[in-house]
Formats: structure tokens, C-alpha cells, sequence
């Protein structure tokens, strides 16, 4: 003990700089976040923010069709081109799946959810919320080649449709299936937050409704429903955006007439070799979402993520 | 309480979800054991040969090793960006702190193939080759937020007079760090690397973007499934490709679950 206060006591000259330093960042709280926060700040904003900037830039640039290049001259015409066929029936197409996918989501997550919160116990609680969160993690191409399986049309759906005595569904490489899909990859995001709304209704709410005379669906309807608004609102964001931007499930399940916004962003890029009309068309479900987040937010979402 | 009507129709459905979420990923499983080379279910016998065929590859070699080495680069880095900035905002308030804090969940609030993108755009612009550096840049932008998450939400847990005692017993904040801070948060720490990890391993669509003609694993199964080619090998890496991100997450799990669990 004695050494080791007479150690601290003289402190080497070393140790005594880094007590200074130390207590320097003590009565300066301000600085110490800053010298914390400085990297991790600086990284995104030269990095992920000037990201951003560049595809906003790129997007007012031209490829000249003859030689491929990236023609560095200001102007509109890729915005224009978006205004173009076939682009207005994709746009329109990814909105509508988007939409039928997020509140297929939502039908789906909200019973599961109460399910979790109100009759499963604390255990198969548990369990369930890992089993719903771990296919998440499971990658999420194998999870789409996985449908492409099961849908081909001697794949697993087929089989077990016809021991049943029902006829063959032929879904695949369709609308039908990428709307299959999308709502199997983004479910889990849509339970999370419903779970989290419902977990923290009070029970004396549903009580205090029952004791009015509210019935089962009176309560649903009008105490638990409304409370649920800002979970199902912030599920709504992933399932929403995730669809948006996603090229890999309508590449792998959907058919010739399936491409969304993430194909044309993706073949231009890759197949037509030509970067500034993707960048310019990244900029289409950027704005949708810009919109979206703000109708959430309003919806309490922000509350919920 | 709910009618027992109610409470039959809601376990059903729960049943059912449970089971549209895990029979795909059960069928995958199967599939990688298919003796045939066409893919149609059921599958007529079982063989493991397709692992070993896969492992013998020496274009999936190549993919695997450039796969960890992202993934691990990626989750590196995002423990050192990640933790600092949590550290950063866990207890400070001032002026634009929620901006910040939103600029850390911008790469996953985004569609990836905005991130993926705009670095495309980024990396050509200024001349950057497409190397593992530029996957393990566009990997580390996804991954910060997963540690960020996980360190701010440990540390706003734990009460400020562990650290305030601390420094009343005259521990300079080094040695805070080394015997207060760093024993609670270890755990969230190292589950976030997990995660960090496992979102790196099987990413594909900021990949896709920023990893030019190479080929991580998930971009050369892409490849083979788009193609229709090697598709028996596709199932069998697809399997191990589950299995190998199932293991940090499960691991993640019992690190940050275990200690709250009791205290709820």
C-alpha cells in the first residue's frame, strides 16, 4: 500500500503529464468530446458526406455514348431522361410493391407482436424475439436464392401444393414473387418496433377500457391500435426504404417485366456503363424517402426506431 | 386476458410466422445436400461431396479470403470510429450532438445502394482503383453504426457515479478507462465486433459497388446464381455462409443479453 502511494505521490514525469492530461479532460468536458468525436466525424464527413456530394455531382454529368467516357459539362438531361419510358411505370411499380409489401408487413407483424407481448411468457418470449432477429443476420442473398428454390416450378411450394391436391402456382420470376419475398427479407424489421410500441402499453390501459365497456375489438380499435401507430410507423422505414434500394431480389426471383428503381440504378452502372443517369436516378428513391421520413416522423416514428 | 378464441388464433399465427420465417433457410440447408445437380425439390439422395468440391475452388478460395479479410479490416475499423464517437455523445449534450448522431445512421437508414453508389461515385471521381481497401471503407460505413449502437447503448445504462468515484479515489481517467469503463463495456464491445462482423461477411449491395471486378463470396454466388452455373456449390457455400453468420450473432446475443436479462 505505502509503495504504491509513494508512487503515486512522486509520480514519474510521464505519469505526471498524463494525470494532467487527465484532469485536463475533466474540467473540460467539451474538449474531451471533441477530441472524441473528431475521427469518427471527420471519417464520415470526407468520406460518406462527400460520397453523397459526389453522386449529386455526378448525376449533372454525361457519358458520351461513342466512346463511354464521363463527360465532365454540366447539365439536365439525365434528370430529364428520367421523366422518360419506361421510368415513370417503374417508378410507379417500385411505389406500389413498396406499399403492398409494407403493409403486408404490417398485417403479418402486428398479431405476432401482441402475441409476444401478451400471451407468450417470458421465455418463448425470448426465444421467439431471437428467432424473428436471426434471420436478418443469415445473409440476406441466400435468403432471396432460397425463394427462387422453393418457387421454381418443381421446387418445394409446387410439391407440397400438389400432396394437398392443390394445383401448381407458377409465381415465379414474377411481381407476385418479388412481393413474396420482400415481405419475407423485411418482416423482422417490422416486429421489432411493433414489438417495442405494444410492450409498453400499460395493461391498466386495456383494463381501464374493459372497465368502460369497451370490448376486445372496441379496445384493440381504439386504445391499442392508436398506441401501435408510431411502431408500425417506424417498421414501415425499413420495409419501405429497403425495397426502394434493393436490386438483388428482382434480379434473382423477378421476371422481365419486374425491374424497380434498384435495377435501373444497378444495370446502369454495371451493364450500360453509364454512371451519371444512375447516379441521377439514385436520386429518385432518395427523394421518396426524403418524403417518407417526414410523413413518419409526424407519425411518431422517429420515437420508435 | 384474452377469449380463448383469441388466444388460439394468436398462437397459430405465431406458429405460422415461426415457420415462414425458418423453413426457406431449413430448405437451403437441405439443398445443399442434394446428390443431383438439378435443383428440384424433393432432392433425390444426400452428399456431402459438394463441400469439398466448393472447398477445392480455387476461385471460392479466393473469394472466402478476400471475405474475411473485408470483414475483419471493416469491423477494425468500426471499433475504433465506433466506440470513440459513443464515447463522444454517450453523456455529452451540446448544440448539433443529434445531427451527429444521425450522420452515424445515415449508411443504414439509406438504401444500401445509395451508399454503395455514392462511394462508386466517390472512389471514380477522385481515382481511387477498387481494391480491398475501397470494400473495407464501404463495409466500415454500415458497421460503425452497429458498434456505435451497442457501446452508447451500454454506456447509457451504466450510472455516471461509477465514473465520478472513480476519479473521487484519484484514478486518472487512463486508469478509469482501463479498470472502470473497459470492464463495462467489454461485453457490448466485443458483440458489437460480432455483429459488425457478420453484416460485413454476407454484405452485397454496398459491395457490389465498391469491390470493382473482384469477387467477395456473396458476389461470386450472385454471379453463379445469375449465371445458372456451379449452382450445387452455391447451395453448399450458401450453407456454410448461414452457419458462419449465425455464430458471432449467437455469440453477440449471450454477451448483451445475458448480464440485462435478470435486471430487465
Amino acid at each position: 500500500m505505502s509503495t504504491d502511494a509513494a508512487r503515486v505521490k512522486e509520480g514519474s514525469p510521464h505519469r505526471g503529464a498524463l494525470r494532467s492530461l487527465s484532469r485536463f479532460s475533466w474540467r473540460q468536458p467539451g474538449l474531451k468530446t471533441l477530441g472524441q468525436i473528431s475521427l469518427p466525424v471527420a471519417a464520415f464527413v470526407f468520406v460518406y458526406v462527400a460520397a453523397l456530394v459526389a453522386l449529386l455531382i455526378q448525376g449533372f454529368w454525361t457519358t458520351d455514348s461513342f466512346t463511354g467516357k464521363v463527360i465532365h459539362s454540366w447539365n439536365l438531361d439525365n434528370f430529364r431522361e428520367i421523366a422518360n419510358a419506361p421510368y415513370p411505370t417503374i417508378i410507379l411499380r417500385t411505389l406500389l410493391i413498396a406499399s403492398a409489401v409494407t403493409i403486408t408487413c404490417m398485417l403479418l407483424a402486428f398479431p405476432y407482436a401482441y402475441f409476444l407481448v401478451r400471451v407468450a411468457g417470458r421465455r418463448l418470449r425470448i426465444a421467439l424475439l431471437v428467432a424473428t432477429v436471426l434471420p436478418l443476420w443469415v445473409s440476406y442473398l441466400v435468403r432471396v436464392y432460397s425463394w427462387r428454390l422453393i418457387l421454381n416450378p418443381d421446387g418445394a411450394l409446387n410439391y407440397f401444393l400438389n400432396h394437398l391436391g392443390l394445383p401448381n402456382q407458377n409465381i415465379a420470376y414474377t411481381n407476385w414473387a418479388m412481393w413474396l419475398v420482400f415481405t419475407y427479407i423485411w418482416f423482422p424489421f417490422m416486429v421489432l418496433p411493433v414489438y417495442a410500441a405494444l410492450e409498453r402499453v400499460p395493461y391498466s390501459l386495456m383494463e381501464a377500457s374493459a372497465d368502460l365497456g369497451g370490448h376486445g375489438f372496441t379496445t384493440l380499435r381504439r386504445v391499442i391500435l392508436p398506441l401501435a401507430i408510431p411502431g408500425l410507423a417506424a417498421g414501415s422505414i425499413f420495409t419501405f426504404s429497403l425495397t426502394l434500394g434493393d436490386y438483388i431480389a428482382p434480379s434473382l426471383v423477378g421476371g422481365p417485366g419486374s425491374s424497380l428503381i434498384g435495377t435501373v440504378v444497378f444495370e446502369n452502372l454495371g451493364l450500360a456503363n453509364n454512371a451519371p443517369f444512375a447516379a441521377a436516378f439514385a436520386m429518385v428513391p432518395l427523394g421518396i424517402m426524403a418524403v417518407y421520413l417526414a410523413l413518419m416522423k409526424r407519425l411518431g416514428a422517429f420515437e420508435n426506431l | 386476458m384474452e377469449r380463448a378464441g383469441t388466444r388460439i388464433g394468436l398462437w397459430s399465427w405465431a406458429i405460422l410466422i415461426f415457420l415462414f420465417l425458418w423453413i426457406p433457410i431449413a430448405i437451403m440447408g437441405v439443398y445443399a445436400f442434394n446428390s443431383s445437380n438439378i435443383q428440384s425439390w424433393p432432392i433425390p439422395g444426400f452428399t456431402t461431396k459438394w463441400f469439398s468440391e466448393a472447398w477445392n475452388d480455387q476461385e471460392v478460395r479466393d473469394a472466402l479470403w478476400l471475405s474475411l479479410r473485408a470483414g475483419l479490416f471493416a469491423t477494425g475499423l468500426a471499433l475504433v470510429l465506433g466506440s470513440l464517437a459513443s464515447f463522444g455523445l454517450a453523456r455529452a449534450r451540446f448544440f448539433g450532438r443529434d445531427s451527429i448522431s444521425f450522420l452515424f445512421i445515415l449508411p443504414i437508414a439509406l438504401p444500401g445502394i445509395i451508399t454503395g453508389l455514392a462511394l462508386n461515385s466517390f472512389f471514380v471521381i477522385w481515382g481511387v482503383s477498387f481494391s480491398l481497401w475501397t470494400i473495407v471503407i464501404g463495409h466500415a460505413t454500415f458497421c460503425v453504426v452497429v458498434v456505435y449502437n451497442n457501446v452508447i447503448a451500454r454506456l447509457r445504462r451504466t450510472s455516471g457515479s461509477f465514473f465520478e468515484a472513480s476519479a473521487d479515489l484519484g484514478a486518472t481517467g487512463f486508469q478509469t478507462f482501463r479498470h472502470v469503463t473497459l470492464p463495462i463495456i467489454g461485453t457490448a464491445f466485443v458483440a458489437g465486433a460480432l455483429l459488425a462482423f457478420a453484416l460485413s461477411w454476407d454484405e452485397i449491395v454496398v459491395t457490389y459497388f465498391t469491390a470493382g471486378a473482384q469477387n467477395t463470396l456473396p458476389l461470386l454466388i450472385f454471379g453463379f446464381i445469375r449465371q445458372g452455373t456451379n449452382l450445387p456449390i452455391v447451395n453448399a457455400i450458401a450453407l456454410v455462409v448461414i452457419v458462419v453468420s449465425l455464430i458471432p450473432v449467437a455469440l453477440a446475443q449471450r454477451l448483451t443479453s445475458d448480464p440485462g436479462a435478470g435486471r430487465g
